[in-house]
C-alpha cells in the first residue's frame, strides 16, 4: 500500500481524505458557532466541553493538526510537482476558456485560507492553550468567575472592523476553494462516477452555506455587542 | 481575410526557440485551419523560407497527429474537434493567432510545432492491452454477452484518439484522462477484468515516471478532449488503482 | 505458362486454404528467435502482421512514418467490418460473402484467395473482441449488425462510426503487448525509402528517421510491405497527407510486379470540394446510405437555382425531386455498390443537376428516415397523435444515435446542420483495389518479399464492397501471412543474422542519398504541391471515374511533362539531416508521377468497363441494362502485372489469367 500512496493517483488520494475530514470539521466548527447567535450559555457549553474533553483534546485535536498541515504540505508538494510538469509555459494561454478560476487558482485560495488559521491560532487557540496548559486555568470561567468567559471572548473579538473584514474575505476564499474542493475530493476517490451533477450540487450548497454561516456569524457579533 | 499569425519556431530539440510573426491574406472561411498553414508554408517555401513544420495526417479528426495549441486552447476555440477539423469561419478578419505546440515537460519539441508524444506509447506498452494470442480458435464472439450499457460506454472511452491535447490544456500537464480511457476501456469490459489489477498499476506506474503532472480535477481536458472523453474516466481509474492495491493488500 | 505462378493450391475451394495450411513448411520455435521479419506500415494488415509475427517468436522490426502505430489511416475506416458469422440468421455464410466479393469486385479477383478471405472473417470478429474491441451490442447483449452497399444480407460489424480505429487500436494494444515483450522493435517516424535485395532476395531496408534526417541500414529474412494504398496520386482523396506509395513503388522498381493499377475506387459518400485550396477529401461512412435517400432536382432550372444559391432542398417538392438511384436500381436502390453509385452521381451532375456552387455535389437526405424512426418510436412509447415536431425530434434521435458523430463531423466542415437540410456528397477517390502483385501466399514477385493489405492487389478485384478493407488486411495480417511466411522462412533457419555492411545495402543506401542531395540541391522555383496538384488534376479529369483511349493516352504524355518538369524545377527548402517535411513530401511525389503514368497505360489497355474502372467506348448498348458498364471476359479475365523496365511508359504486361471454377460469370446487375 506505500507503493500506492507515492503514486500521483494515490498522493490525490490522500489529499481528497485529509480533505474529507477538514470538510467535516467545518461543519462541527460551524454548528459550535452558530449557537453563539441564539443562545449564549448552549455555546458557553459546547466551548466548555470542546476545549476541556481530553478525549477531543488529545485525541482529535493532534488529528486536526496533523489534517490541516498535511493538507497543506501536500499541496505545496503537488503544486510544486505539477507546476514542473510544464518546463516552458505558453505564450499565450486561456485558462477561462476551459475551466474555472477556483480549480486553477487552488493554491491561492489555500494560501489565503493558511494565513487566516495562522491568524486564528495567534488569535484564539495561541491564547485559549496559554490560559489552559500554561496558567492551568481548565476552568473555562471568566476572570471575576461570573459564567464561562467564551462567548463574552467570542464577542471581543469580533468588535474590531479590520478583523471581522478580514475575517469575512478568508471566508469567500473558504467558499472558493470549496467550490472546486469539494467535488474534486469526491472525483479524487472515485466516487462521482454516475453521479457527477449531484455531488456538484451538494458540493455547491456546502461551499456557500458554510462559509456562509461563519461569515455571520462574525457580522452578527460585530453588529450586536 | 487578412490574418497575423504568431509562430512558435524552434529548429530542433536543442536550440531555444521563439515566436515569430507572420502574415497571411485573402483566407477563405470555407478552409480548414491546417489548410491556412498550407497557405503560410506555400507562401514561405516560394520566397526561400523553411515552412513551418506541424504534425498533421488524416485531416478529418481520427489520427490524433494534429496538436497545435491556438489562442491559447489545445486545438483552436472551437470544441468536439481536432485542429484539423477547425474551420477559418471560427476567427474574423484582422484577427492575431498565436499558435504553440503542445507544452509539457513529458513531450519535448521536435521541431516548431512538432512534439513527441512517445511518452503516451511507452504508457500503453505498459499495460494497455488484452493478453490473447492470435490464433484461429479463440472463442466465438457471441460467447460472452455483454450489458449494453457497458459496450456503449467502453466505445465512449475507446474513442481516445491520444492526440494529447488533454496533457497540453491541463495546467499540471497531467496525462490522466488519456490513461483513464484506455484503463476504463478494459475496465468495462470482461475479457479486459483478468489482467485489471496489474494493468493500472502499470500504466500509472509509467504515466508517473514520463513526468506527467497530477490531477487536480480542473476539468480542462474534459472540455478541450476533441472526442468528448469525460472526467468519469479518472474517477474510474482512481477507482481501479484503489482496488488493485486492496486486492493484494 | 505465364511467369507469373499464383500458387494455388490444388483440390476443391472449401478444402485448398485447410489443406494448404497443413502442408505446409513451418519453422520450430526454438529458430524463430534467429530470423528477422521487417514489417512496413502499421495499419490494420501491418499492424496484426507485426504482432502475430511477434507471438510466434520472430523478431519483427515495425516501421511507420506516423509517431505511433496507432495512427495509420486504417484508422479513419468508419462504417465496418464484414464476417461470415450469420448472427442475424439471414442466411449469410463463407459462400455467399465469398460470392458477394467476388461479384462486387465484378469477376477480376483470384477465387481462392477470396475463399479464404471470406473463411477466416469469422475468426477475426472473435479474435477483436477477445482483444476488447468494443463492437456495438443489442440489448441482449450480442453483437449487433448492419448491412452495407452491394449486398443483400447484414454482417457488418460496427464500432459506432469508429469500425477502423477501434480494429487499429485492437492491433496497436497486440503490438504494445510484443513491443514491451521486446519482440517488437517499433521505429516512429521511420519511412522507408528502399528496399535492399542480395541474390535476389529482400533482405532488408533502407529507411530515413525522420526526426533526424539518418538513414538507417535494416536487415531481415523477410520483408512485409503494408503500406496501404495508392489514392494520393489524385491529389485530393479520402486518403491521409502522408499516405504514399512510396514503398510500394520501390519495391516495384526492384523486381515487384504492379498489378491493376487502375483498379480504384472512388467513394459515393465524400464531402463535396468547396475551393481550390482544399487539401483533402472527408469520407462520409457509407452506412448513411442505409438511412438517406440520394436525389437530385429533376427540373434543370431547380438545380440551376440551387447552384445560384436561390433556392433550398427543402423547397423543391417531393415529385419535383430525382431519386435516381432508385429509379434506376429499383432491386438495390441507395445501397447499390460504390462504384454505380459514384458513377451515376457523375452522371446527374455532368449532365448539369448538381447541387451546390461547383455543380459537383448531390444531395443525401435523411428527412424519410427521420420520419420513419420518429413513428416507430411513437408507436414504441405509445405516444399517439404524436404532433409533427414530436415525431420529428424523436426521429432525430435516433439518426444521432446512429450517426451522431458523422452528422457532426459534417456540420463542423459544411457549416450546415444535415438533420434539418439535405448532407451534399459528391464521390471522392477513396480506396485503391490494385497494387503489388501477390501470389497465394502473399509473396510479391521477388522471393522473401511479401505485400499485404491495401498495398497488394488481391482480394477486391476491380472494385470492393463496403466493409470489406478492413476484413482483407486483417485476414492478412493475423491469419495467413503468419502461416505462409513460415513455409519461405524454414529454409532461413541456418541463414544467420543478416550482415547490413554488405555491397547492396552500401549501394542502395547510395542511391536514396543522392536522390535526397538532388531534391536538396535542384534550386527550383516550385514547391512539391503545385506538382502534385497538377498530377492530381490530369488523374481526376481523364483517368477518374469515366476514361477513354484518347484521353489516357493524353494523360500519359501529360504526366510524363508534369514529370520531367518536376526533376528540373522543384524547390526543396531545408537540410537533409532534420524533420524535413516537404523533402518527404518531394519523394512521395517523385514516386507518384510514375505510377500515375503506369495507372493511366494500365487503364489505356484494359478495353472494357469493370468495377471501378469505366471505358466510356465498353457500355451496354440496348436491353434494360443500356447505358450500364459492359465488361468482356472473353479478353479481359485478367490481372494485369506489370514489370518495371526503366520508364513507366515501358513496363511490360504479364497476365494471370482468371479462372473461375466455383462462380459463374455473370455480367453484374442490381436492377
Amino acid at each position: 500500500m506505500s507503493g500506492f500512496f507515492n503514486s500521483s493517483i494515490g498522493r490525490k488520494y490522500a489529499m481528497a481524505l485529509s480533505a474529507f475530514f477538514l470538510i467535516i470539521f467545518l461543519v462541527i466548527h460551524l454548528a459550535v458557532n452558530i449557537t453563539s447567535v441564539f443562545s449564549e450559555d448552549l455555546f458557553n457549553q459546547l466551548s466548555h466541553f470542546m476545549g476541556t474533553n481530553p478525549l477531543i483534546q488529545f485525541g482529535l485535536q493532534p488529528v486536526l493538526i496533523f489534517g490541516v498541515v498535511f493538507h497543506f504540505v501536500m499541496g505545496f508538494v503537488l503544486e510544486r510537482k505539477n507546476k514542473g510538469a510544464r518546463n516552458i509555459k505558453y505564450f499565450k494561454n486561456n485558462g477561462a476558456a476551459n475551466s474555472t478560476w477556483m480549480s486553477r487558482n487552488m493554491i491561492y485560495s489555500g494560501l489565503v485560507i493558511l494565513a487566516f488559521i495562522v491568524l486564528h491560532f495567534i488569535d484564539f487557540w495561541i491564547p485559549e492553550l496559554n490560559t489552559k496548559y500554561v496558567q492551568g486555568d481548565m476552568s473555562g470561567l471568566l476572570a471575576d468567575g461570573e459564567g464561562f468567559r467564551y462567548f463574552e471572548e467570542l464577542q471581543h473579538k469580533f468588535v474590531n472592523p479590520a478583523r471581522v473584514g478580514a475575517y469575512v474575505v478568508a471566508f469567500i476564499l473558504l467558499a472558493l476553494h470549496l467550490l472546486h474542493g469539494f467535488t474534486s475530493a469526491f472525483q479524487s476517490v472515485g466516487a462521482t462516477m454516475g453521479r457527477r451533477k449531484v455531488m456538484q450540487n451538494i458540493g455547491k450548497a456546502y461551499s456557500i452555506l458554510i462559509p456562509l454561516g461563519f461569515i455571520v456569524v462574525a457580522l452578527f457579533h460585530h453588529f450586536n455587542h | 481575410m487578412n490574418l497575423t499569425l504568431k509562430i512558435w519556431r524552434q529548429k530542433g530539440p536543442q536550440d531555444k526557440g521563439k515566436m515569430v510573426d507572420y502574415k497571411v491574406s485573402e483566407i477563405s472561411e470555407h478552409m480548414s485551419f491546417l489548410e491556412m498553414m498550407d497557405v503560410l508554408n506555400e507562401q514561405l517555401v516560394n520566397s526561400g523560407e523553411e515552412p513551418v513544420a506541424f504534425d498533421h495526417d488524416c485531416r478529418e479528426g481520427i489520427c490524433g497527429m494534429c496538436s497545435l495549441h491556438i489562442n491559447g486552447e489545445a486545438h483552436g476555440p472551437d470544441r468536439g474537434i481536432t485542429t484539423c477539423q477547425l474551420h477559418m469561419r471560427m476567427f474574423k478578419d484582422g484577427d492575431t493567432i498565436t499558435i504553440e505546440p503542445w507544452r509539457a515537460k513529458a513531450f519535448p519539441v521536435i521541431k516548431d510545432l512538432v512534439v513527441d508524444r512517445t511518452a503516451f506509447e511507452r504508457i500503453q506498452q505498459a499495460g494497455g492491452y488484452i493478453s490473447v494470442n492470435t490464433s484461429g480458435n479463440t472463442q466465438d464472439a457471441n460467447s460472452i454477452p455483454i450489458p449494453k450499457h457497458a459496450a456503449d460506454e467502453a466505445m465512449d472511452a475507446a474513442a481516445c484518439i491520444g492526440c494529447g491535447a488533454c496533457v497540453a490544456s491541463c495546467k499540471n500537464s497531467s496525462a490522466m484522462l488519456f490513461v483513464g480511457a484506455k484503463v476504463s476501456q478494459f475496465a468495462l469490459l470482461p475479457q479486459g477484468r483478468v489482467e485489471a489489477t496489474d494493468r493500472v498499476k502499470n500504466m500509472v506506474a509509467q504515466m508517473d515516471l514520463e513526468g506527467f503532472g497530477n490531477c487536480t480535477n480542473t476539468g480542462a481536458c474534459e472540455v478541450e478532449c476533441p472526442k468528448g472523453i469525460t472526467l468519469e474516466n479518472i474517477a474510474r481509474m482512481n477507482r481501479e488503482l484503489v482496488k488493485a492495491n486492496l486486492i493484494k493488500f | 505458362m505465364s511467369v507469373l505462378d499464383s500458387k494455388v493450391p490444388e483440390g476443391p475451394i472449401k478444402d485448398k486454404w485447410t489443406t494448404y495450411k497443413d502442408k505446409i513448411n513451418l519453422v520450430n520455435p526454438a529458430n524463430k528467435r534467429h530470423i528477422d521479419i521487417i514489417v512496413v506500415g502499421t495499419g490494420l494488415a501491418g499492424g496484426s502482421a507485426a504482432a502475430t509475427l511477434a507471438e510466434l517468436g520472430y523478431n519483427v522490426k515495425a516501421f511507420a512514418y506516423q509517431d505511433s502505430p496507432r495512427r495509420a489511416h486504417s484508422i479513419a475506416a468508419q462504417g465496418g467490418i464484414n464476417a461470415a458469422k450469420n448472427y442475424m440468421g439471414d442466411g449469410d455464410s463463407v459462400y455467399r460473402l465469398f460470392y458477394d466479393t467476388v461479384k462486387g469486385g465484378d469477376y477480376r479477383s483470384r477465387e481462392a484467395n477470396v475463399y479464404r478471405l471470406a473463411e477466416v472473417s469469422a475468426n477475426i470478429i472473435d479474435q477483436c473482441v477477445a482483444q476488447g474491441v468494443p463492437f456495438a451490442r443489442d440489448y441482449g447483449g450480442l453483437l449487433d449488425n448492419r448491412s452495407f452497399g452491394g449486398v443483400l444480407v447484414s454482417r457488418t460489424f460496427y464500432a459506432k462510426g469508429q469500425t477502423g480505429q477501434q480494429l487499429l487500436l485492437g492491433c496497436y494494444s497486440a503490438m504494445n503487448r510484443q513491443i514491451a515483450r521486446g519482440k517488437i522493435d517499433m521505429y516512429n517516424r521511420h519511412e522507408m525509402l528502399d528496399v535492399v535485395k542480395i541474390d535476389g532476395k529482400a533482405r532488408g531496408i533502407i529507411a530515413r528517421n525522420l526526426i533526424t534526417g539518418e538513414l538507417e541500414r535494416h536487415s531481415a529474412h523477410a520483408v512485409v510491405i503494408a503500406t496501404g494504398g495508392y489514392g494520393n496520386v489524385y491529389f485530393l482523396s479520402t486518403n491521409a497527407m502522408g499516405s504514399n506509395a512510396t514503398a510500394a513503388w520501390k519495391i516495384h522498381k526492384k523486381g515487384a510486379f504492379f498489378a491493376n493499377p487502375c483498379f480504384t475506387q472512388i467513394h459515393p459518400t465524400c464531402i463535396p470540394r468547396s475551393g481550390d485550396y482544399q487539401s483533402k477529401l472527408t469520407l462520409m461512412s457509407e452506412s448513411l446510405r442505409n438511412d438517406g435517400r440520394i436525389w437530385v432536382p429533376a427540373k434543370l432550372e431547380d438545380a440551376k437555382a440551387i447552384q445560384q444559391g436561390k433556392l433550398k432542398p427543402t423547397q423543391i417538392a417531393e415529385e419535383d425531386r430525382d431519386y435516381y438511384l432508385e429509379r434506376r436500381y429499383p432491386a438495390f436502390g441507395n445501397l447499390v455498390p460504390r462504384d454505380v453509385a459514384s458513377r451515376a452521381a457523375k452522371e446527374r451532375c455532368d449532365a448539369g443537376y448538381g447541387v451546390n456552387a461547383t455543380g459537383e455535389a448531390v444531395y443525401l437526405d435523411f428527412a424519410a428516415a427521420i420520419e420513419r424512426y420518429g413513428k416507430e418510436q411513437a408507436k414504441i412509447h405509445g405516444i399517439t397523435n404524436a404532433s409533427k415536431e414530436k415525431l420529428t425530434e424523436l426521429g432525430e434521435a435516433v439518426i444521432e444515435a446512429k450517426y451522431g458523430n458523422l452528422f457532426q463531423m459534417y456540420e463542423k466542415i459544411v457549416d450546415e446542420n444535415p438533420y434539418k437540410t439535405p448532407m451534399m456528397i459528391y464521390p471522392a477517390t477513396h480506396y485503391t483495389m490494385g497494387g503489388i502483385w501477390v501470389d497465394y501466399n502473399l509473396m510479391t514477385t521477388v522471393p522473401g518479399l511479401y505485400c499485404i493489405g491495401e498495398a497488394n492487389f488481391s482480394d477486391h478485384g476491380a472494385n470492393r464492397l463496403g466493409a470489406s478493407a478492413l476484413m482483407q488486411g486483417l485476414a492478412d495480417g493475423y491469419f495467413v501471412l503468419p502461416y505462409t511466411i513460415g513455409d519461405y522462412l524454414s529454409d532461413d533457419i541456418r541463414t544467420g543474422a543478416i550482415p547490413t555492411d554488405s555491397k547492396e545495402f552500401e549501394e542502395t543506401e547510395k542511391e536514396v542519398r543522392e536522390r535526397i542531395d538532388f531534391f536538396l540541391n535542384n534550386n527550383g522555383t516550385k514547391s512539391v504541391d503545385h506538382f502534385h496538384k497538377r498530377l492530381g488534376k490530369v488523374m481526376w479529369d481523364k483517368v477518374g471515374m469515366s476514361r477513354n483511349a484518347k484521353g489516357l493516352k493524353e494523360a500519359m504524355a501529360e504526366i510524363k511533362q508534369i514529370r520531367e518538369e518536376f526533376w528540373k524545377d522543384v524547390k526543396v527548402p531545408g537540410g537533409a539531416n532534420e524533420m524535413n517535411p516537404e523533402l518527404e513530401k518531394a519523394g512521395r511525389v517523385a514516386d507518384f508521377l510514375e505510377l500515375g503514368e503506369l495507372f493511366a497505360k494500365d487503364a489505356l489497355i484494359r478495353e472494357e468497363s469493370c468495377g471501378g474502372h469505366f471505358r466510356e467506348e465498353s457500355v451496354e448498348m440496348d436491353g434494360e441494362q443500356e447505358g450500364e458498364a459492359k465488361r468482356n471476359d472473353k479478353d479481359y479475365a485478367f490481372v494485369s502485372a506489370w514489370e518495371y523496365k526503366g520508364e513507366p511508359g515501358d513496363a511490360v504486361l504479364h497476365k494471370e489469367q482468371l479462372e473461375f471454377k466455383d462462380i459463374e460469370l455473370k455480367q453484374r446487375s442490381y436492377k
